[in-house]
């Protein structure tokens, strides 16, 4: 088995093959880890306004979350109008995936922030889009930091299911191991997946860490 | 000036928390907003900085409605302090008591400066400015509290129950603390708590309000305790009121005995109850009668009551002479050295003495 990797590893033009998807992989997940997030907190904002609102919001999002991804990354491209091997397509349902998950996260953790302090911020004077970024979003960060790596998670196993159609970062490998007969490229990439998991979720501990010092300090240090 | 004209606040579903409130809040005073769950009390105080806006009537700042300014705005110039502090948890000390300067636009630089000089202002350790709240103690928390609240001297200091999450010890500590700051800084001061100690005790003048946010009288303190309006007033204040009541009456004219004093280390000079002080004329304790011969120690002696201050109302004087083992309260100087004695007797007599148509 190793023996096959190897072999499969020394030919450069598969080295910068397994480079390229890796690099698509990681920006496939990425970018639209940051456009869900950056949907998802508005709209938990704003479905923490009345309790219908939270309801909906949060229900539908879940319901959202339940759609095929292959399904969507099918029908993607007539939404969108773009041509069926666009990234796009794979970027916008993995986003609207983000979204999905992260409401709820976001709706959570601005619950969590004490309400004595959110009262002590509107009775110094801080009007609500501020008050909003400098004091709820910063105390907000611990719950939310939980969500985020779920849905990181989840975003870079999603990748994987877009090589069905042509665009899969390294879930192209399966494809081609499959096609081939050949278990080398397929090993490989669950092992690079499993890796950039691990990478990405240490990468988000760590700015948790450094986004909250204050939940660290000792206390009467 | 603080003014509730004809203030009532209804809540969805009907609850009535303030009935038709009138009540002038005078500058320069600390006005207390007393009563039990319900009264509407805090209401009361939020509708001044429009966190509450009340279903009809007005509050009125020097004369003018405060429904007529910008909300942000009108906050920024009152002082608001809550019970826990509501201090921001990711902020740094300084940072937190620097906030409103900041978001009127001082320099961050500027804003600190301001902060630093106010840690103290209210007595805190300037080392403790780089902290974060959660790693101070309840009573520091507070303090930040108040500096943060007057960080942009603000004319008015709203205060929601500020002590009442601390021990009693520190909730003293800060009770002295914000009279020796008002005697200072002179603010209008709203100040909401369920305690009657602590109204009576901080307030020039106090409302005590009952469900329903009804006004049930508003009076200075001592005439809260000499003439509660009604039978819930009177319940309200408690049943010691009397007692209380003495912390409004001098005791300038109360007699002051001498004391038999024993040095600690020398012989008892008599038989009878002997108050044995340090070498600074502190007391250290009593000596029992007939406790014999030998030199005085520590442990021969038995701890002595609460001490009254010279020149202290009448409460510490009468509390002195009934906590005292020998009977006699011991009265001392600001500098805690031992002045004479009191005895009950004289302050019940004092007393009399004082009312209308004593001889």
């Amino acid at each position: 088995m190793l023996g096959g990797i190897g072999l499969y590893l020394s030919s450069p033009t598969n080295r910068e093959k397994v480079l390229g998807l890796l690099g698509e992989h990681v920006y496939l997940a990425i970018l639209p880890l940051l456009i869900g997030l950056a949907v998802a907190l508005p709209l938990g904002a704003l479905a923490r306004r009345g309790a219908l609102l939270r309801t909906g919001t949060v229900q539908a999002s879940s319901v959202l979350y339940t759609v095929p991804s292959l399904a969507l990354f099918v029908v993607m491209p007539g939404i969108l109008g773009t041509s069926i091997t666009s990234p796009a397509n794979v970027v916008v349902s993995l986003a609207v995936y983000t979204t999905a998950l992260l409401v709820r996260p976001v709706v959570d953790a601005l619950d969590a922030v004490p309400g004595h302090v959110v009262a002590a911020a509107i009775a110094m004077g801080y009007r609500p889009a501020r008050r909003f970024v400098a004091v709820e979003l910063p105390l907000a960060v611990p719950v939310l930091a939980a969500g985020v790596r779920v849905a990181s998670v989840s975003n870079i196993s999603l990748v994987s299911v877009g090589a069905l159609i042509g665009i899969g970062g390294l879930g192209e490998l399966f494809t081609e191991g499959f096609q081939l007969r050949y278990p080398a490229p397929i090993v490989i990439g669950i092992l690079l997946t499993l890796v950039l998991a691990l990478v990405v979720d240490l990468l988000l501990v760590g700015l948790r860490r450094l986004a909250t010092p204050w939940a660290h300090a000792g206390v009467g240090s | 000036m603080i003014e509730f004209r004809a203030v009532t606040k209804c809540f969805d579903g009907g609850t009535v928390a303030v009935d038709e409130l009138d009540l002038v809040a005078q500058d320069g005073e600390i006005t207390v907003f007393v009563g039990p769950s319900g009264c509407g009390k805090t209401t009361s105080l939020r509708m001044v900085n429009r966190m509450i806006d009340p279903s009809s009537g007005v509050v009125a700042v020097d004369g003018q409605d405060v429904a007529s300014r910008p909300a942000a705005e009108l906050r920024r110039g009152i002082g608001y302090v809550i019970q826990q502090a509501g201090l921001f948890p990711h902020r740094s000390v300084l940072d937190n008591v620097a906030t409103v300067p900041r978001l009127t636009g001082s320099t961050r630089r500027a804003a600190r400066r301001r902060a630093a000089e106010l840690l103290e202002t209210v007595g805190l350790d300037p080392a403790l400015a780089d902290r974060y709240p959660a790693q101070l103690s309840g009573g520091q928390q507070q303090r930040v509290g108040v500096a943060r609240a007057l960080a942009a001297d603000p004319p008015i200091l709203l205060m929601d129950e500020p002590f009442s999450a601390v021990d009693p010890v520190v909730r003293d500590g800060l009770q002295d603390e914000l009279l020796r700051l008002q005697d200072e800084l002179d603010k209008t001061i709203l100040f909401v708590t369920h305690d009657i100690d602590e109204a009576i005790r901080l307030g020039d003048a106090v409302a005590v309000l009952r469900v329903g946010g009804i006004l049930a009288q508003y009076d200075p303190p001592q005439r809260l305790l000499a003439e509660p309006a009604d039978d819930f007033v009177a319940e309200f204040v408690g049943k010691d009121r009397g007692y209380r009541g003495l912390s409004f009456v001098d005791s300038d004219a109360l007699p002051v005995h001498d004391l038999p004093l024993v040095r600690l280390g020398d012989q008892p000079p008599c038989d009878g109850w002997l108050l044995a002080v340090d070498a600074g004329g502190r007391p250290r304790g009593w000596l029992e009668p007939d406790s014999g011969g030998g030199a005085v120690t520590e442990e021969r002696l038995r701890a002595g009551g609460s001490l009254h201050r010279s020149g202290s109302p009448m409460r510490g004087a009468l509390d002195a002479a009934l906590s005292s083992p020998s009977g006699l309260g011991v009265v001392v100087d600001d500098g805690g050295a031992v002045v004479g004695a009191v005895v009950a007797e004289e302050v019940l007599a004092a007393l009399r003495e004082r009312r209308p148509g004593a001889a």
